[in-house]
């Protein structure tokens, strides 16, 4: 009794499934799911605050606030000439973003581990949520951003964003593909290790004192001639760089070592969408 | 040819590894690795089991197929560890099979536990919608249903305060609102009817019913309630073990279930090596019980049952007493026959009287007997001497003008109503 090949099942269930099984179709028919998911997340994060979503607006005010504090005023690091405030939010803004893509995505199997194993949806769709979510708040910090540039102007400090602005948009997408690639590879992995989970933590921190967030490339050419290439081979450090060569008009733009960066994240997206659509279907045995 | 199959299960199996997966660390592995490579002891194996982990497998589910029409009503029973919520983790595909191929048409909606993915923050609306989404419903769809839902739930009162000031109750009652409006052709549940309160469960059953029959979905039923087995589903599928036991009659499986076929019915019953209950106070034993002037266990209509008790007595008892309690192949209790004060007896005595029984009012069916010897002390509470179960099993069939169904009409026929005005 050997069945042919019958179309009209909808679904299939198979042991083994290929390499690359990413339906995205399937997850596009989950937009609604998304964007339930990112109504949850909004809606329950400021519950029972009394600031609420203020809480989007003070928390990059107060870190952008120390980081000038420490960085510029007690350890008087160069910001090549854009005020320290403007450098800082700035930087602290676009490396926010990518931690946050990063960060949630790698807790995705073990976070919603009581979720996946009750019913199905996408497991794609969580991570696309927090990539999504993180949006948000940078938007809401960029916005405080162009406030804060038109306040430091009135007073006379004017910063003049370059053309390569346009560019941001590029950057945005590249730095979710990142931390959605090595998320997904992290979160992979941690159904089985959980001290990658552990890892996440601190390691996120150490990376970004690797990138150039709280100083500028120039700053490292000057400290030895040499070093400031070492640090570019960092995919996210010509990212931060650029971007804030397009936000704020300082440093320079620096094509060679992004086209780099992209072809780190385009690896690290392959590998980890692979690893991915392997475990995504029996995770639930082993987490 | 026609084929209205919306779930075809092909030989499905699932493999568990046994033991701890990994050393549960990166660097266990690493350990576990190097050791094999050396071919040393693995150092994270239990003492001394050899490569427990690496080769103890386990069948969660050995070579299962069956299949699921449209608009019918499945019910799954079996023991714990039999395998059914392994099947509907995979026919909700929640992990995959390790052999095998499952096959389904249409949109499933699975209800492995109540009030998945609910947000104790969102209110009742909001979280209508999220637990919609994640069953995969459409915004639009779910618009068009609020209104149903609320009402089924019961809960418009509350609908706009956070779920976590919710009672349980509530809790379930919405969550089995949503699941229950949802716009898929199937519908898996595993036990989601054990909590809410009676009334609220007979309104699920009933509104399942209506979905399966009214709207043709298909429905797969997991319960280790037999009553709402019995209400709900057309065919049963009994599991043990990871493998299919029985496909078919709900009847025929509950009772395969229950392993009511493997008791037979017996004229002498003798109870010298049985299992006894600990709270009797073990003065009488009783040591058999036989069924006298008849060549097998069914009895008709008004036929009462005659039978001998032989029973001895380890301590002196005043008053004896001895009650039947008759139980159904639910093995729930039926009825009670019972005979006060009938002897006295020293002890050493090995006593043996006849009794008869009318069992009239039953309906017909298997019933199973606990006998009990029991004494009544001076404030009138019951002291239980010995009980076997089941000291006896009869069959009785009853002659009704109606087709008398148990689950429909209840196991016990009264006496026919006369019209006096």
């Amino acid at each position: 009794m050997k069945k042919k090949q019958d179309n009209s099942w909808s679904i299939v269930i198979r042991p083994k499934t290929g390499w690359f099984d990413i339906d995205l179709k399937e997850i596009w028919q989950y937009k609604d799911l998304i964007f339930m998911f990112l109504k949850r997340n909004f809606n329950s994060a400021y519950k029972q605050t009394i600031l609420g979503p203020l809480w989007f607006l003070i928390s990059p005010l107060m870190s952008t606030t120390m980081f000038t504090l420490i960085f510029g005023t007690i350890a008087n690091i160069s910001t090549d000439g854009v005020p320290q405030f403007l450098f800082y939010m700035c930087s602290n803004a676009a490396w926010g973003y990518f931690s946050t893509c990063l960060t949630s995505t790698a807790s995705t199997f073990t976070g919603n581990a009581h979720l996946f194993g009750k019913v199905y949806f996408p497991r794609l769709v969580s991570p696309i949520t927090s990539v999504i979510y993180g949006l948000l708040s940078f938007l809401i910090q960029m916005l405080l951003l162009a406030v804060s540039i038109v306040i430091f102007a009135l007073r006379g400090q004017a910063v003049t964003p370059s053309i390569h602005i346009l560019l941001v948009p590029v950057m945005l997408l590249q730095m979710a593909l990142l931390g959605l690639g090595i998320g997904i590879i992290i979160s992979s992995l941690t159904t089985k290790y959980r001290d990658l989970s552990i890892l996440v933590g601190f390691g996120m921190q150490l990376w970004m004192y690797a990138t150039p967030v709280v100083y500028p490339v120039s700053q490292v050419k000057s400290f030895a001639a040499g070093l400031e290439r070492l640090v570019m081979l960092n995919p996210v450090a010509p990212i931060i760089n650029n971007f804030r060569y397009a936000v704020l008009g300082c440093g320079s733009m620096d094509y060679g070592y992004w086209a780099l960066s992209w072809a780190v994240t385009f690896v690290f997206l392959f590998f980890g969408i692979l690893i991915f659509s392997r475990v995504e279907r029996t995770f639930m045995d082993t987490v | 040819m026609e084929n209205n199959n919306v779930i075809e299960i092909d030989n499905v199996k699932k493999q568990y590894r046994l033991g701890t997966i990994g050393g549960g660390t990166l660097r266990g592995d690493l350990q576990s690795w190097w050791a094999r490579l050396r071919h040393k002891e693995d150092p994270n194996s239990m003492v001394g089991s050899r490569q427990y982990a690496k080769n103890e497998k386990f069948m969660a589910l050995d070579g299962v197929s069956f299949n699921v029409k449209k608009g019918e009503t499945v019910g799954l029973i079996g023991g714990n560890g039999a395998g059914k919520s392994t099947l509907l983790k995979l026919l909700s595909r929640v992990t995959a099979p390790t052999e095998g191929e499952l096959r389904i048409r249409g949109r499933v909606s699975s209800m492995l536990e109540v009030g998945t993915g609910f947000h104790g923050e969102l209110t009742g609306r909001e979280n209508v919608y999220l637990n919609g989404a994640i069953l995969g419903m459409k915004r639009k769809e779910v618009d068009a249903r609020i209104e149903d839902i609320i009402e089924f739930s019961e809960c418009r009162q509350f609908i706009d305060t956070p779920v976590k000031r919710y009672s349980s109750g509530m809790f379930v009652k919405l969550a089995f609102s949503v699941a229950a409006h949802l716009n898929s052709d199937i519908m898996l549940m595993d036990e989601v009817l054990a909590v809410g309160d009676m009334a609220f469960q007979k309104k699920c059953i009933d509104k399942m019913i209506s979905v399966a029959r009214d709207e043709g979905k298909s429905i797969i039923y997991v319960s280790h309630n037999m009553q709402t087995i019995r209400q709900l589903c057309d065919r049963c599928i009994v599991l043990r073990k990871g493998k299919v036991v029985f496909n078919g009659d709900v009847d025929r499986a509950i009772d395969i279930y229950l392993r009511n076929d493997e008791i037979t019915s017996k004229l002498f019953n003798d109870f010298t090596d049985c299992h006894k209950f600990n709270f009797l106070t073990d003065k009488v034993m009783m040591e058999s019980l036989e069924i006298l002037d008849k060549e097998n266990c069914r009895f008709k209509d008004d036929e009462k049952i005659r039978f001998r008790l032989r029973f001895r007595c380890n301590e002196d008892v005043e008053k004896l007493s001895f009650r039947m309690m008759i139980h159904n192949s639910d093995q729930m209790v039926m009825a009670t026959s019972a005979c006060y004060n009938f002897m006295s007896c020293k002890a050493g005595e090995s006593c043996e009287r006849v009794f008869e029984m009318g069992v009239a009012p039953l309906a017909s069916g298997v019933y199973k007997v606990l006998p009990v010897l029991f004494e009544i002390n001076e404030i009138g509470g019951v002291i239980d001497a010995d009980g076997v179960y089941p000291g006896l099993v009869f069959e009785h069939e009853k002659t009704t003008q109606l087709d008398w169904k148990c689950n429909l009409y209840g196991d016990t026929v009264l006496d026919d109503m006369i019209c006096i005005g």
